[in-house]
């Protein structure tokens, strides 16, 4: 893939320890699979990193070969590809999303008792 | 856009021969899945690498002619 690209996804992967590509912003997810994987972060209080993909085509598009995923969302926690949101969503249920952050030394708040 | 149900289950078989397939179409509207895939070529791979294999099966059509797969992968 194109250098100056893969530099600037390098880039937001290591200056933002939780990085989700995604449609939309955290505030307003412009598709039901980003707002899912925003909602199970914004839910254990991880400070997280949006970054709308919708705004930028180049990035679109990189992205995907980046992580050699073809879809959106994509949460990196440290440098490190977790998944997508089916993943996200199993991980957070079974507990193995905490675990993660937990070892990445990732401040959140975790809810259930 | 959109690609049939019985032609993912399809794509997926080829590339999957022991996959245990359930999909359902969410929506009606051929471009939105759910599917629970068992395979013995899942044990001992990270669900990113599950799930991998399963788009590298629909060659590409992923986040292009299909626009949602909900997956869910099991190790048999």
């Amino acid at each position: 893939m194109d250098e100056k690209l893969k530099k600037k996804i390098d880039n937001e992967v290591e200056k933002n320890e939780v990085c989700l590509f995604m449609k939309g912003t955290p505030e307003v997810p412009q598709c039901g699979f980003s707002l899912a994987v925003s909602n199970v972060l914004k839910h254990l209080d991880v400070r997280f990193k949006g970054i709308n993909i919708l705004e930028d085509s180049e990035l679109r598009e990189g992205i995907k070969e980046y992580s050699d995923w073809p879809t959106i969302p994509q949460l990196y926690i440290k440098g490190e590809f977790i998944g997508g949101s089916d993943i996200v969503k199993e991980m957070f249920e079974q507990g193995n999303l905490q675990k993660k952050l937990r070892e990445k030394q990732i401040a959140f708040k975790n809810n259930i008792k | 856009m959109g690609l049939k149900l019985e032609e993912i289950k399809s794509l997926i078989k080829k590339a999957i021969p022991d996959a245990e397939i359930s999909i359902q179409d969410l929506a009606g509207d051929d471009n939105h899945y759910s599917a629970t895939i068992k395979s013995k070529t899942f044990s001992g791979k990270s669900k990113v690498e599950q799930h991998k294999l399963v788009y590298k099966a629909l060659k590409g059509k992923m986040g292009n002619e299909l626009h949602a797969l909900a997956l869910n992968t099991l190790e048999r």
